[in-house]
């Protein structure tokens, strides 16, 4: 998931409607963009959907930084199919939060001018190849977490566009784990890639569900509205338990000490990431932040020749094509 | 540089032309990752860099298997050297704007769906499959790739003026892909490649017409840059793009990735 942190907005509807709203959405209807819907229940939507949707797309940059350095041609094809799949679920999330109401051009406005935020997972930097490896495994691995439960979503153009989605990412979780396999069953030079990787990348992917449940004010609305479906303690704790397994099989070890299987509560007992690092990264001060912005900014701004170009010569088209009707 | 004597030199040379110009301008098309003007962008660029390292493995593939010295297609774009290398220098240019990008990639892809569509009667039934399989790719890629020059050339003042200007700039890179050495003499001669020279005419007339729509002008001059498909003498960019692309093969020599 790439939703962190959505502040749930008040709403301040007729209560009758508001009821039989939630009465809808507890019987497992979906909610279309053309019925009624509170005021909060759509801002909220707009903000989580344009959370995830700013997410694949800034997430292209940590993932692009080695396409171009990646060792083998399939790697290669690989990474750009991937990067690929994730400008499209950037594009049809966008397409969600248009039926809210939003263009995609303010929503973009939103990012790049800082009133939108992405996952802070995409603040950290990918030094070397191992991490595009560790990125799929865990990174994806942490978002379809969050995302398969949403595939049930209330609002019907979110939970389509998650089933979509969740179906590539479970194939880029794959591929990312086989991709860090290899490095793991490699020279000795690979496997210290694929441990500095997990190193560097485990903490920050526990950070993407979110402060935990004691520190996470906006759930309770998100839950009963089932725009969120499980706490953050809850979903961190399930990627923990999954995740164990594969790095011991991998020969990896995650960098928590304390990490152990607890028998009576059939889960592993974890060091929880250091929440002022986290604070830090979503105030903008994490090791990419300011070039991360910039980038989408730089390609932003230098295309608007392009943007501009390409619609006047729309508007000439339909203009000639007037003319000569 | 020693020129190909025998019809195995001339064939392993062919398909290296096809799979390095591939290569490089896949390479190159790739760069723009997460940096296109628009979204939808973003997407065809990654899109068409994808099949073009997807007919690389093709290309090469065969060519490492014509050479018969137990290389791979990896070997051959990993652990070569720039002399190696036997793209026109078109697909080596660096990327400038987009607007160079893309005019680049049209300058290309006009010459490569000639090209496919030539080979696919070629007498190699590989090379024959694979021009079936990359022309389908490639008529997409030309259809794009036209479609934004003609917009972008009948848009605005500044977006006439830029694709202009990278016409101009791209222009004398384009006489490269028409000429003809004994390797094509040879390839010809057996069936499996045309002349070069012979694509050229179908070239004009296809891409006189799109920049005609995109209201540019084709420079009055006929000089060409060569030095790329021989091998005899690259631009000073392709070092550097291998620098980059090999360096984790070249850092770690034998690892399996």
């Amino acid at each position: 998931m790439y939703a962190q942190m959505i502040k749930s907005e008040a709403t301040q509807d007729d209560p009758e409607k508001l009821a039989a709203f939630q009465a809808r959405i507890d019987a497992g209807e979906k909610i279309e963009p053309k019925d009624w819907m509170p005021e909060g229940y759509r801002k909220t939507l707009i903000r989580q959907i344009g959370q995830h949707a700013h997410s694949e797309i800034v997430g292209q940059l940590p993932e692009g930084n080695w396409i171009t350095r990646a060792p083998t041609l399939e790697r290669k094809a690989i990474l750009l199919a991937k990067v690929q799949d994730e400008a499209g679920h950037g594009l049809y999330l966008y397409c969600a939060a248009e039926t809210l109401g939003v263009s995609r051009d303010e929503i973009t406005e939103m990012l790049l001018d800082g009133r939108m935020k992405y996952s802070s997972i995409f603040n950290y930097p990918t030094l070397n190849w191992a991490d595009i490896g560790a990125v799929g495994w865990l990174v994806d691995g942490a978002a379809i977490m969050n995302q398969v439960p949403l595939q049930r979503t209330s609002f019907g153009p979110y939970s389509r566009a998650m089933i979509r989605i969740c179906k590539e990412e479970s194939f880029h979780q794959r591929q990312g784990y086989d991709a860090i396999r290899k490095m793991a069953e490699g020279t000795p030079e690979q496997k210290k890639m694929a441990q500095d990787a997990l190193n560097r990348l485990w903490y920050p992917s526990l950070m993407m569900f979110g402060p935990s449940d004691k520190d996470s004010v906006h759930s309770a609305q998100s839950m009963a509205w089932k725009i969120k479906m499980n706490t953050n303690d809850e979903l961190r704790q399930k990627f923990v338990d999954q995740t164990v397994p594969q790095a011991e099989y991998l020969g990896l070890t995650i960098p928590d000490p304390d990490l152990k299987w607890n028998e009576e509560r059939g889960h592993y007992d974890y060091t929880d990431p250091d929440w002022s690092e986290f604070f830090e990264v979503i105030k903008g001060n994490g090791p990419c932040n300011v070039d991360r912005l910039a980038a989408r900014n730089k390609a932003w701004d230098d295309g608007a020749w392009v943007r501009d170009g390409l619609l006047a010569h729309a508007k000439k088209k339909a203009t000639r094509q007037h003319a000569a009707e | 540089m020693a020129t190909p004597v025998n019809k195995e030199d001339a064939f392993s040379q062919f398909l290296l032309r096809m799979g390095d110009n591939t290569l490089i301008l896949g390479h190159r098309v790739s760069e723009w990752c997460g940096h296109a003007p628009v979204l939808e962008e973003d997407i065809a660029l990654a899109n068409t860099a994808l099949d073009l390292i997807g007919q690389t493995q093709m290309w090469l593939g065969l060519a490492a298997e014509v050479q018969g010295e137990g290389k791979s297609a990896d070997d051959l774009a990993f652990l070569r050297d720039a002399w190696d290398f036997r793209n026109v220098l078109l697909c080596e240019v660096p990327n400038g704007d987009f607007g160079r990008t893309l005019m680049r990639q049209f300058l290309f892809d006009a010459w490569h769906s000639i090209q496919l569509g030539r080979l696919m009667k070629s007498s190699d039934e590989r090379v024959a499959a694979i021009a079936e399989k990359a022309s389908k790719e490639v008529a997409y890629h030309l259809e794009r790739s036209a479609d934004t020059v003609v917009g972008l050339g009948d848009g605005t003042e500044e977006s006439h003026r830029r694709m202009q200007e990278a016409l101009d700039y791209l222009w004398p890179y384009v006489g490269e892909m028409f000429q003809s050495d004994e390797a094509d003499a040879e390839m010809v001669k057996a069936g499996i490649a045309p002349d070069p020279a012979s694509l050229r005419e179908e070239y004009d007339v296809l891409v006189s017409r799109i920049l005609g729509d995109a209201t540019l002008i084709i420079p009055d001059s006929s000089f060409a840059h060569k030095g790329g498909r021989t091998g005899a003498m690259h631009t000073e960019h392709l070092g550097h793009l291998l620098t980059q692309m090999q360096w984790l093969q070249r850092a770690y020599p034998g690892a399996k990735w």
